[in-house]
C-alpha cells in the first residue's frame, strides 16, 4: 500500500514540475490579477452550479462560470451565424448561387482565433487545477475514507472508525438534529469535519470503484482498488452537505449516499473526544475494511 | 454532352447466375446488399435500445420507483448504452451507409474483398445476437454498464454467463468492425476511378477512411481489453485485480485508448453525411473541403491522445496533457462548423428533410461541443463527472451526430437505395418532433448534473428536488419515441404506394447520384469526368464549376474563367493519377 501511495505522489510531482516555477509564477499573477476583473467575484451569476461550499469548490466555481460565459459567447455567435443562414439565404429564386469555395485569410482565421481561446482556457485549467488539487502540509484533521459495497468507513485520528452500510444504516453519526432540512442532506454515514479548516482526505477501496461526490464541493474523486487518493477540502461553512457515490458500483450503486458535516472547531473538537472515548465500544462492534487495506 | 467513360465492360458482359429470395441473402457478397443488411440490423439494434432508454426514463420519471428493480435497471442502462453504441452507432455507420455508398461514391464495383465484407457481417449479426442473448441467461443481462470497469466486471462481483456472452459479443462485434476498417481502407487507396484522385474524393469517403483507419488503432486494444478480462474471469490471471498484483485501472486505460478514438469512430462518418448534404442543399461547393480534409485527420491523430480525460478523476493521470490535447480537438471541429457555414453562406437554402437533420446537427452538436469544451477542464470536470451533466454532454454529440446526421443520410440517400421517395411531410414531422424531444430531454439533464444527480442509479430521493426536470427529460423522450414512428409510417407508405425517385432527384454532387436508383449489380454502366471532387455537377452543370482559383473575395461573376479553370486541370488530369 505504502509504495502506491509514494507513485501516486511521484506522479503528482511530475505533473507539477512541468512548467517551471518561475513561469507558473508569472502565470498565476497573471491568472490572479485577471480573475476577479473577468469573473467579478462571488456577483458572478451561477449558471446552475454551486458557487462551491470549499475553498476548493469556490475556485472550480469561478473556473465553471468563466468557461460558461465564454461558452455563451461562442455559442450565441456560431448559433447567430448558422440562424443568419438559414433565414438570409433560403431559396428565393433560381439564380445559381457564386460557386466560390476557398478564402484562405478567413480560414486562417477560425483556426488562429479558437487556438489562441483554447490556450486561454488551458491556462485558467492549470492554474485552477493546481489550487484544488494542491494539498496542505499541515492540515487540521486527516481522515481515512474507505468506500465499500455498499457504504463508507472514516478512519478518523485516535483510532476512531465510524463505518456506516448505507443500504440499513441511515445515519450512524446521529448529529444531523434540526440541521436536517430536507431530510435527504442526512442520507447514509455523515464524515465530520471541522469548518473553516483544512481536511486531508485519503480515499481509498477495497472491492470495486466508487466516486467520492459533493455535489457542493464541486468535487469528485474516485476511490480505487490499488490506488490511494490524497486531497484536500477546506469547508468554508457550518452546514450539512448531501453526498453520493457517482461511479456504478453494483447493484445498490443508487443508495450508496454518505453526507458531510462541517461543525464549528470548537463543537467539531469536542464531538471528536466524544467519540474517541466511545471508540473502544464502536470498533470493538463493526469490522471494518480499512483492516485489510492496512495489510 | 461530355463524353462519357466507359468503365468496367468486361463485368458487365459477364453473366450473373445469382440466387433469389434468401439464398440470395444469405450468400451475397455485394456491398449495397451486406450494407443494406446492415443498416437493417443496426436500426432494429436502435430500436431496441430506443425501448430500453424509454423504460429507463419511465422509472426515472417518479422518484424512489419500483417500477424496475435495481438489478433489472442496470442491466438497461447497459444494455441501452452498449446496443447504441456497439451495435448501433458505429455499424450503422461504417457497417451500413459506407458500405453501401462508399464504394458507389469511389466509382468502385464493389468493395475490396467481398466475401470478407460479408464475414464481417455475419460476425456483427452473430456478435449482436450473442450480446442480446444475456437476456435469456439467469440473473438476467451484464449490468456493469458499456464501460465493463474492473473490478466490477470481474466474476466476483459480476458473476454468471451474462458477462461472458457481452464479452464474446464486442470481440465478434469488434472483428467485424475491423474487417469493415480493413475493406473501407483497401477500397479507398486501390478501387478508386480514373481521375478521383484522393483531393476529388467526396467527403464522406474522406471521413469513412479516416474512420476505418481509427477502426484499426483502436478496435485491436478493445479486443485485447475484453480477451484479459475474459482470461482474469475464467483462467485465474491477475490483470485487473489488486489480489494478484494487478491493476484495476489498467482496463480504464486500455479501454478507453480504444473508447474515445471510438467517440470520433462514431462522429466522423456523420460529420462526413452533414459535409455532403449540406453543399447539395445549398447549391454550392464544400467551403474550405481541403481544410476540412486536414481538420479530420487532425480530429482522428488527436483523439489518440486524449483517452484519459474520461479518467480525470482516479487521480492517477497527467491532468494538464489530456486536459490540452482535449481542449484542442475544439479547433478542428470548429473548423468544421465554419465549413457548415460558409458552405450555406449565400447559397440557395432548400430544406429537404436530409437538410433540417443536418440543421438539427449543427445546434445538438453545437451545445455538445461547447459542453465538451468544460468537460475537457479536470477542475469542471471534477464538479460534472459522472453526474447527468455528462449524460447529456454526450448524448447530445452522439444523439447529433448518430441520430440526426444519420437520419438525414438515411432519408438522403433512400431515394438512391429503393429508386422510390420517402413522403416529405412526413419526414419533417419526425425531424420537428424529434427536435421538440431532444431539447426538451437533454437541457434537464444538464440542470440535474448540475445539481449533483449521478448517473446509473435507479432512484433518487422525493426530497432533493430533481423530480420535475425528470418528469420533464422523460416526456420529452417519449416525444422522442414518438417521432420515430413517423419514420417507419413513412417508410411503409413509400414501400405501398412509391413515388418513382429518379437517378438523381437532388441535383447532387457525388458519383452514387451518377449510377441507377437502385445501382445496378457492380454498380456503374457509364462514369461522368471526374475532374473535382463533384463529377456529377460538373456534368450536369458545366457552366457553374467550382472556382478554384482567388479567394472568393471577388466580386465579379466568375463563371467564364471558372469554365476555363476547369479546362486547364483537365489535362493536368493524367498527371494527379499518376
Amino acid at each position: 500500500m505504502a509504495s502506491v501511495v509514494a507513485v501516486s505522489r511521484r506522479d503528482a510531482e511530475t505533473s507539477r514540475s512541468f512548467a517551471s516555477r518561475k513561469r507558473r509564477r508569472a502565470l498565476g499573477a497573471l491568472v490572479a490579477a485577471a480573475l476577479p476583473i473577468v469573473l467579478g467575484g462571488c456577483q458572478l451569476p451561477t449558471f446552475y452550479g454551486y458557487r462551491g461550499s470549499t475553498k476548493q469548490g469556490h475556485d472550480e466555481f469561478l473556473l465553471y462560470a468563466g468557461t460558461v460565459i465564454a461558452a455563451i459567447v461562442v455559442g450565441v455567435i456560431v448559433a447567430a451565424l448558422i440562424a443568419w443562414s438559414i433565414v438570409r439565404y433560403r431559396k428565393r429564386s433560381e439564380d445559381m448561387p457564386r460557386q466560390f469555395q476557398y478564402h484562405i485569410p478567413l480560414e486562417i482565421t477560425y483556426i488562429v482565433v479558437p487556438v489562441i481561446m483554447v490556450l486561454i482556457l488551458f491556462g485558467f485549467t492549470v492554474f485552477t487545477e493546481n489550487q484544488v488539487d494542491a494539498v496542505s502540509p499541515t492540515p487540521a484533521l486527516k481522515v481515512h475514507v474507505t468506500a465499500f459495497q455498499w457504504g463508507w468507513s472514516y478512519q478518523y485520528p485516535g483510532n476512531l472508525t465510524v463505518t456506516g452500510v448505507t443500504t440499513e444504516d441511515p445515519d450512524p453519526v446521529g448529529i444531523n438534529g434540526a440541521q436536517c432540512a430536507p431530510a435527504v442532506d442526512c442520507l447514509g454515514p455523515g464524515l465530520v469535519v471541522p469548518a473553516g479548516e483544512t481536511t486531508r482526505i485519503t480515499l481509498v477501496s477495497n472491492d470495486v470503484i466508487h466516486g467520492f461526490y459533493v455535489p457542493q464541493f464541486n468535487f469528485s474523486r474516485y476511490a480505487q482498488p490499488g490506488v490511494t487518493n490524497v486531497f484536500d477540502l477546506t469547508v468554508q461553512h457550518v452546514g450539512i452537505y448531501r453526498a453520493q457515490c457517482t461511479q456504478l458500483c453494483g447493484l445498490y450503486h443508487s443508495l450508496m449516499f454518505f453526507h458531510v458535516v462541517a461543525l464549528p472547531p470548537s463543537q467539531f473538537r469536542a464531538w471528536l473526544s466524544s467519540q474517541q472515548r466511545a471508540a473502544t465500544t464502536v470498533s470493538a462492534s463493526i469490522s471494518h475494511p480499512t483492516t485489510k487495506a492496512a495489510a | 454532352m461530355t463524353v462519357l467513360a466507359e468503365r468496367h465492360v468486361a463485368e458487365h458482359e459477364h453473366e450473373h447466375h445469382e440466387p433469389t429470395g434468401l439464398l440470395k441473402w444469405l450468400t451475397s457478397t455485394d456491398h449495397k446488399l451486406i450494407g443494406m443488411n446492415y443498416m437493417v440490423t443496426s436500426l432494429v439494434m436502435f430500436f431496441l435500445a430506443g425501448i430500453m432508454a424509454l423504460l429507463l426514463r419511465t422509472q426515472l420519471a417518479s422518484p424512489n420507483s419500483s417500477l424496475l428493480t435495481f438489478q433489472q435497471y442496470n442491466a438497461l442502462f447497459t444494455m441501452h448504452g452498449s446496443l447504441m453504441l456497439y451495435l448501433f452507432a458505429g455499424p450503422f455507420a461504417f457497417g451500413g451507409l459506407a458500405n453501401y455508398i462508399l464504394p458507389l461514391q469511389v466509382g468502385a464495383p464493389d468493395m475490396a474483398f467481398p466475401r470478407l465484407n460479408a464475414l464481417s457481417y455475419w460476425l456483427y449479426l452473430s456478435g449482436s445476437i450473442t450480446m442480446l442473448l444475456g437476456f435469456l441467461v439467469a440473473g438476467g443481462a451484464a449490468a456493469y454498464g458499456w464501460v465493463a470497469y474492473a473490478p466490477l466486471s470481474s466474476v466476483q462481483f459480476s458473476p454468471g454467463s451474462a458477462p461472458d456472452l457481452w464479452i464474446l459479443g464486442i470481440a465478434l462485434t469488434g472483428f467485424s468492425a475491423i474487417f469493415t476498417g480493413v475493406n473501407l481502407v483497401t477500397t479507398t487507396f486501390y478501387l478508386r476511378a480514373p481521375g478521383m484522385t484522393m483531393f476529388r474524393l467526396p467527403i464522406f469517403t474522406w471521413n469513412m477512411l479516416v474512420t476505418a483507419i481509427l477502426i484499426l488503432i483502436a478496435f485491436p486494444i478493445l479486443t485485447a481489453a475484453m480477451v484479459l478480462l475474459f482470461a482474469d474471469r475464467h483462467f485465474g490471471t491477475h490483470i485487473y485485480t489488486t489480489a494478484g498484483g494487478g491493476v484495476p485501472v489498467l482496463y480504464q486505460n486500455l479501454f478507453w485508448f480504444f473508447g474515445h478514438p471510438e467517440v470520433y469512430i462514431l462522429a466522423l462518418p456523420y460529420f462526413g453525411i452533414v459535409s455532403d448534404v449540406i453543399p447539395v442543399f445549398s447549391k454550392k461547393p464544400l467551403f474550405g473541403y481541403k481544410g476540412m480534409v486536414f481538420a479530420t485527420m487532425a480530429i482522428a491523430a488527436l483523439s489518440t491522445g486524449v483517452w484519459a480525460h474520461h479518467m480525470f478523476t482516479t487521480g492517477v493521470v497527467l491532468l494538464p496533457f489530456f486536459s490540452l490535447l482535449s481542449l484542442l480537438i475544439a479547433v478542428p471541429t470548429g473548423i468544421k462548423f465554419f465549413n457548415w457555414i460558409g458552405t450555406m453562406w449565400r447559397g440557395q437554402l432548400v430544406f429537404t428533410t436530409p437538410m433540417l437533420f443536418c440543421i438539427g446537427f449543427l445546434f445538438a452538436f453545437l451545445m455538445g461541443g461547447l459542453t465538451g469544451v468544460m468537460l475537457a477542464s479536470p477542475p469542471i470536470d471534477f464538479a460534472t463527472h459522472d453526474t447527468y451533466f455528462v449524460v447529456a454532454h454526450f448524448h447530445q454529440v452522439l444523439f447529433g451526430t448518430a441520430v440526426y446526421a444519420g437520419f438525414a443520410g438515411l432519408y438522403y440517400w433512400y431515394p438512391k437505395f429503393f429508386g422510390r421517395m420517402y413522403r416529405e411531410s412526413m419526414g419533417k414531422w419526425h425531424f420537428w418532433l424529434l427536435t421538440i424531444g431532444f431539447w426538451l430531454t437533454f437541457i434537464p439533464q444538464y440542470v440535474l448534473g448540475l445539481w449533483g444527480m449521478p448517473r446509473r442509479v435507479a432512484s433518487y430521493p422525493s426530497d432533493v428536488g430533481w423530480t420535475s426536470l425528470n418528469v420533464a427529460s422523460t416526456i420529452g423522450a417519449y416525444i422522442i419515441g414518438i417521432s420515430f414512428v413517423f419514420l417507419l409510417v413513412n417508410l411503409w407508405v413509400s414501400w405501398r404506394k412509391p413515388i418513382p425517385a429518379g437517378d438523381n432527384p437532388w441535383d447532387a454532387h457525388t458519383l452514387e447520384w451518377f449510377a441507377a436508383s437502385p445501382p445496378v449489380h457492380h454498380n456503374f454502366e457509364k462514369l461522368p469526368p471526374i475532374r473535382s471532387e463533384r463529377p456529377v455537377w460538373d456534368f450536369h452543370h458545366p457552366d457553374a464549376l467550382t472556382i478554384t482559383h482567388g479567394n472568393g473575395t471577388g466580386r465579379s461573376n466568375g463563371h467564364g474563367h471558372l469554365a476555363d479553370a476547369a479546362v486547364g486541370s483537365d489535362t493536368a488530369d493524367s498527371g494527379d493519377k499518376a
